[in-house]
């Protein structure tokens, strides 16, 4: 829930709805507006807000009325929660707020009817499919931790021995540490899952969507198999990618269905008949795992994200800013539960990890929580350091520090012939002296060698920390699909690194 | 994929906004609406919207399950894919003189219109018709001397009970 002023403060949530419109992420924004007499007088710190979010959120409301208010506020909560969830916005004018009238409770509307579950002879279809598929894949999405279905998610992969690869969104759902895991596809993705999907027999999308940075050239995505896609958005389907089998569906219900059924049908695969596809996976793992070329004199980012995942045996919950410091972050540190990864998908908003840091430490108090940030990002929300300590909220910050705007420099390297254009960020403060100005501890490396070190001191200090990792400046993530580019052709950096 | 003019009916709340709603799906996209008719339903708390625009069929398929997202929005009905009927008015101001005015006679006689206000030198006149008459009427009353229209945009129907 947000609670903001009318005007600049209404105007100044767009982003954050707008980002949580594409990661469909059920939020109430609750905004200021002049009095009803005044609205479209052009009054002091008047914005048609309603109108500004139309296209950025799920619904919104401009109340009217003080009647109005409970059935709206209820309403809003189910329309934010049920589906695809969204963010939904209502308009509150300073007269309504200031008003008095009777409460009447509601019944509370049970979200779950609104689910669409999956026609059962599809699911029989789509588990005839997992049978005959020599070389099955499943992909998935935020939309299996949003609906709760990463147990479901579990059974199904580990039942049929299917491979399985995450969205960035989501990542956690189906534990980053198995065998069965392939990691991340699509423009940063790993070699193996890209290959994966440019291979299978039989691609099982389950709450995703098909995003460009996903896919890649159309064309050229899945080209050999069958694909099932389950989501509970229908406008999600046959949008990028036309699919075989359509199945409107949240990802629980579906999921569910699919494990009764192989239950029902005392289904098994043995190891022999997924031989061929596991070792085929295993060389491409072999020929091309994630990797850096280390340095004796450079702190790689990589390196500073691999010692994190060390010490924390993988238990933090990680936030990131957007950029190479999110794709390295996704790339580096395992995640094995759902919701321990929480990162700014659709709208690349940079800016976004730190004051979600903050919330998921205020929600989890006994969990580590780190935001890993690169210079760039860091700077956009800033301010919010006096807020942790203002309501005392120990979060860690990871500063991935190469003094540039990273992803785009990396960009304009490979791309646009090293031309750096409003990307160098060398004049930055000091974040040591920053960090004690807002009454922070601040950490500083600056060898390979010292990495460890910081990251132990800072994550066992009891309040917030901001470790500030002086970074290799022109260090590129890879791999890296060409923008519009066919997902098997895949820059691997080799070639960079000599 | 070839283009053509749907007409989808949009079952909707009567409540201010929903009509910005629906545009704004269409024009945040790029298309443009052609033609659009709204009025309220036998239950006031409902709209219809009838709205044409030039697409693909797979561009119309995704704008239909678009706007179906809409909370709003309670049913897109594609009319082009079901067995319909479809009439447009134009409301058409003519000036008169001496030299027009048999013609226009005729051209109101043969399209079955009706002359609604006449007064000295102008008069305002009605024609019904499917986009293909009032096209047709269109062109034969241009060289006549035009001086405005109005036109409603196209109301569509399915033929038979559901």
């Amino acid at each position: 829930m947000a609670l903001v002023t009318s005007g600049p403060g209404a105007s100044n949530t767009v982003t954050g709805i707008a980002n949580a419109y594409l990661d469909s992420i059920p939020i109430i924004v609750l905004t200021g507006q002049v009095p009803t007499h005044l609205i479209g007088t052009d009054a002091f710190q008047e914005v048609d807000i309603v109108g500004i979010t139309r296209p950025c959120t799920k619904h919104n409301f401009l109340i009217k009325r003080v009647e109005e208010v409970a059935k709206t506020i209820h309403e809003a909560f189910h329309i934010a929660r049920s589906g695809r969830p969204g963010p939904v916005l209502i308009d509150l004018p300073k007269d309504i707020m200031a008003a008095v009238t009777e409460y009447e409770p509601e019944p509370p509307r049970k979200i779950e009817e609104e689910s669409p579950r999956p026609a059962s002879k599809k699911a029989f279809y789509v588990m005839d499919l997992v049978a005959e598929s020599k070389k099955p894949l499943i992909l998935s999405g935020g939309g299996v931790i949003l609906g709760g279905a990463s147990e479901e998610l579990r059974q199904l992969a580990w039942r049929t021995k299917m491979p399985v690869s995450s969205t960035l969104m989501g990542l956690g759902a189906f534990p980053g540490s198995d065998p069965l895991w392939l990691g991340m596809p699509g423009m940063h993705g790993t070699y193996y899952a890209n290959m994966a999907i440019s291979h299978c027999d039989l691609l099982i999308a389950i709450g995703m969507r098909f995003d460009d940075r996903v896919t890649g050239k159309i064309d050229h995505f899945a080209p050999n198999a069958k694909i099932v896609h389950v989501d509970v958005d229908a406008s999600s389907i046959n949008k990028n990618v036309m699919v075989d089998v359509p199945i409107v569906s949240d990802c629980k219900s579906a999921l569910q269905s699919f494990n009764a059924l192989l239950e029902q049908q005392n289904f098994s695969v043995t190891d022999d008949q997924r031989r061929e596809w596991t070792e085929q996976i295993s060389t491409w793992k072999r020929e091309n795992p994630l990797s850096y070329c280390q340095s004796d004199t450079e702190i790689k980012p990589q390196f500073v994200i691999e010692t994190l995942y060390k010490l924390t045996k993988g238990k933090a919950i990680i936030t990131t800013e957007v950029g190479q410091n999110q794709m390295w972050a996704a790339q580096f540190y395992g995640y094995d539960e759902p919701n321990t990864f929480l990162s700014s998908g659709g709208l690349g908003t940079m800016g976004y990890g730190f004051p979600a840091a903050l919330g998921v430490k205020i929600a989890f108090p006994d969990k580590l929580v780190v935001d890993i940030a690169g210079d760039g990002s860091i700077q956009m929300n800033i301010q919010e350091m006096a807020t942790a300590i203002q309501d005392n909220i120990p979060v860690k910050i990871v500063l991935l520090n190469n003094g540039y705007l990273g992803m785009v420099r990396q960009w304009q390297q490979l791309f646009y012939g090293k031309r750096y254009s409003s990307t160098d960020m060398t004049y930055q403060p000091d974040f040591l002296k920053l960090a004690e100005a807002y009454g922070w501890k601040g950490l500083r490396a600056t060898k390979p060698e010292e990495v460890e070190a910081v990251l132990q001191k800072g994550l066992a200090a009891p309040g917030p920390v901001l470790m500030d990792f002086r970074v290799s400046r022109e260090e590129c993530v890879y791999p890296m699909v060409r923008p519009g580019g066919p997902i098997h052709e895949m820059a691997l950096g080799r070639e960079m690194a000599n | 994929m070839e283009k053509k003019e749907y007409t989808l009916a949009l079952l909707v709340s009567n409540k201010p906004d929903v009509l910005a709603r629906v545009s704004g799906v269409l024009g945040g996209r790029g298309y443009n609406i052609e033609t659009l008719c709204v009025d309220a339903t036998l239950d006031p708390a409902y709209s219809k919207i009838i709205l044409t625009t030039i697409q693909d069929k797979a561009t119309i398929g995704k704008i239909e399950k678009q706007l179906m997202r809409l909370i709003d929005v309670h049913k897109v009905t594609d009319l082009t894919q079901v067995e319909s009927v479809s009439r447009e008015m134009i409301l058409v101001r003519m000036k008169l003189s001496d030299t027009n005015k048999g013609h226009l006679a005729l051209i109101i006689d043969t399209f079955n219109g009706r002359v609604i206000t006449m007064n000295g030198d102008h008069c305002v006149m009605k024609i019904t018709g499917d986009r293909e008459i009032i096209e047709k009427a269109v062109a034969s009353l241009k060289p006549l001397g035009i001086d405005d229209m109005a036109r409603t945009g196209i109301v569509s129907l399915e033929r038979k009970i559901n």
